[in-house]
């Protein structure tokens, strides 16, 4: 069976939980190689895990050259790599970093690329949701050496176990892919809820909530169901819940896709479902019964989120005391 | 500084969007045509630039004819002039063939700064800016949410990230893209309107651009639309009145669901 090359997603050797999505996805078209960019190091750390979903083969491309410039030495390391191991495919996650490499390297390796793909099946055909979730689109790559970023939280990751062999990648990057440097790099995060785009719960404040103070209340529900906090663009935009691109969903935002998504007075305009409607199950509150919210929602309260908020927070809290 | 503005022409994104049935390309001829969402602050951002270092704002367009509606609209914000790069070869193209055919336009044009949308509306493909800067060899300060011009040569931004952002410096000549986060873009006045009917637009078709018609197009693409359907509706959920119980209602529903 041919490769297919996985770059892992992972913040200093920890991987990320696309990592596992990508293997499950890449385990359709052939036998998955993980590609671990980062120091020296990392790809032993994430041995255990890479193996746990089927990793046959590590490619530890481990090197301050990759690491210290934007996206351009990954696209060179993944193009010299795919000549050496001529895979059947290469997966990355669709995150900004993992788009941009997929363009970098599919105009040097002259082959198609797809993004954003949500279901991957063996002939290669990938399934994409575009239009803000309107349309479900079948693509195929047709030139080259398929290239595929994948969407978090779309495939459900199963394990299958392999002990994955480690080889060292020489990393020689030219100065042309040198030329945008990371000078820094600043964590902003201001608590220990789960990383949005990574929840299987999710709680979502808008305009309705009202003011900065108020989002306590979507804090306190959040937190009684061990949940991440997320936000529109209304209330991004008045400032509610800072910094602006941490908590936003949609569009613009961020796209979740949990088990559970609450929308607490927000509308759900077209640019907010975009980032939310994959969402498994959907409950709204909102005190307008036509908020276009309700059209997705499971479960939909129509009322004062000041009253029902509160209320919900206690019987959740009631329920694991 | 001379910055070129890259704009493209989508489907507005509040109104219901769809693909042709005949060559399953994105459909462009139902509902209102308008500026890509992110090109605005792409355009804000030049003009800024341009305020606080002088030089000269070109707008560029890879897109149909009525494409120059879009031209227009983005000229009343303020740019002086525009390039609009329309052949009847070009459509259906992939992101790889507009990234040829906007990176042979550039080889044309005098630029310190490409100013891009991090994301089309329509495509949302998110890799164009990345692939000039792969094509033209030039730095990619992309994913912007602030951009700072630091003497004459040397362009930092702030990479938005998923938990803060990363600092990252290039010389230009480089091309940068841009988030929402980064400005308000303005609207355009009256008199702006009026002065962008005078404003120069020059039109350059595929060969004026040296690129060869079977290099782009529907049928040279490296990947294919093969089906696509509309998502299925969600089926009606249920949608209870708050009377003095709506929150213990939800939880009770939470439970059926097994989340609490
Ligand atoms: C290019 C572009 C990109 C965009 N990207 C995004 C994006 O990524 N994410 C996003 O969210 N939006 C995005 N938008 C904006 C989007 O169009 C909407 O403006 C936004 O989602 C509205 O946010 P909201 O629902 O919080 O506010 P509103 O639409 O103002 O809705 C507030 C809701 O709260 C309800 N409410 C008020 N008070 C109460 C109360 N006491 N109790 C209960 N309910 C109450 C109201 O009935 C109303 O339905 C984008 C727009 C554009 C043009
Ligand atoms: N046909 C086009 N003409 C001009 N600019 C474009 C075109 N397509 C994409 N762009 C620019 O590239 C950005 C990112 O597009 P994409 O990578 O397709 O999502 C857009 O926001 C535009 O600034």
């Amino acid at each position: 069976m041919a490769e297919v090359l996985v770059v892992v997603e992972h913040s200093g050797g920890a991987a990320k939980k696309i990592t596992s999505e990508l293997l499950t996805a890449a385990r359709a078209l052939g036998e998955p190689s993980a590609v671990v960019f980062g120091a020296a190091g990392d790809a032993d750390k994430l041995k255990d895990t890479l193996g746990e979903y089927g990793a046959q083969k590590i490619y530890a491309a481990e090197s301050a050259d990759v690491t210290d410039y934007l996206v351009a030495p990954r696209a060179e390391v993944l193009a010299g790599l795919v000549k050496q191991a001529s895979p059947a495919a290469v997966l990355l996650a669709s995150t900004t970093d993992g788009k941009e490499i997929a363009g970098r390297l599919a105009v040097k390796i002259e082959s198609g690329f797809l993004t954003g793909v949500t279901e991957l099946a063996a002939d290669g055909t990938a399934t994409q949701v575009v239009f803000a979730g309107a349309v479900i689109v079948k693509s195929k790559v047709t030139k080259g050496t398929p290239i595929l970023t994948i969407a978090t939280n779309a495939v459900t990751a199963e394990p299958a176990a392999a002990t994955p062999s480690v080889e060292a990648v020489e990393v020689s990057v030219s100065d042309a892919a040198k030329k945008a440097k990371v000078a820094d790099r600043v964590s902003e995060k201001k608590s220990s809820r789960p990383e949005l785009t990574e929840a299987s719960i999710v709680v979502s404040g808008g305009r309705g909530v009202g003011s900065a103070e108020n989002f306590a209340l979507i804090e306190g529900l959040a937190d009684s169901l061990g949940a991440a906090v997320g936000a529109s663009r209304a209330a991004v935009d008045s400032d509610f819940y800072p910094p602006p691109h941490q908590f936003q969903v949609g569009q613009t935002g961020k796209t979740v896709s949990p088990n559970l998504y609450v929308a607490v007075g927000i509308s759900g305009a077209i640019q907010h479902r975009a980032g939310m409607q994959t969402s498994k199950t959907i409950v709204a509150i909102n005190k307008d019964e036509e908020a276009p919210i309700f059209e997705l929602a499971d479960f939909g309260v129509v009322g004062d989120l000041f009253k029902v908020v509160p209320q919900a927070t206690e019987a959740i809290n009631a329920r694991k005391g | 500084m001379n910055i070129v503005v890259l704009v493209k022409q989508v489907p507005d994104s509040g109104l219901e969007r769809n693909l042709r049935q005949d060559d399953k390309t994105v459909d462009r001829d139902a509902g209102n045509l308008v500026i890509g969402e992110l090109d605005e602050y792409a355009i804000e951002e030049a003009l800024k630039l341009k305020e606080a270092h002088g030089g000269e704002v070109t707008v560029l367009t890879v897109g149909p004819e009525k494409a120059t509606e879009t031209i227009r609209k983005a000229l009343s914000m303020g740019p002086d002039k525009a390039v609009h790069v329309s052949d009847p070869a070009i459509h259906g193209s992939d992101t790889v063939a507009t990234s040829a055919i906007i990176a042979a336009a550039l080889g044309k044009l005098e630029y310190d700064l490409v100013i891009a949308g991090a994301e089309s509306t329509d495509g949302q493909t998110g890799a164009l800016p990345a692939m000039l800067s792969e094509r033209l060899g030039i730095a990619q300060l992309t994913g912007a949410r602030k951009l700072t011009v630091d003497g004459d040569k040397l362009t930092t931004i702030e990479r938005q990230t998923d938990d803060g952002y990363e600092v990252i410096e290039a010389t230009t000549p480089a091309i940068v893209s841009v988030w929402d986060t980064i400005n308000e873009p303005r609207y355009p006045s009256f008199k702006g309107i009026m002065q962008a009917k005078k404003k120069p637009v020059e039109t350059y078709s595929l060969s004026d651009l040296g690129v060869s018609a079977d290099q782009v197009g529907l049928d040279s693409a490296w990947s294919e639309v093969l089906e696509f359907s509309g998502r299925p509706p969600k089926g009606a959920g249920v949608k209870v009145p708050d009377e003095g119980d709506g929150g213990s209602k939800l939880v009770e529903f939470l439970a059926t669901q097994k989340i609490v």
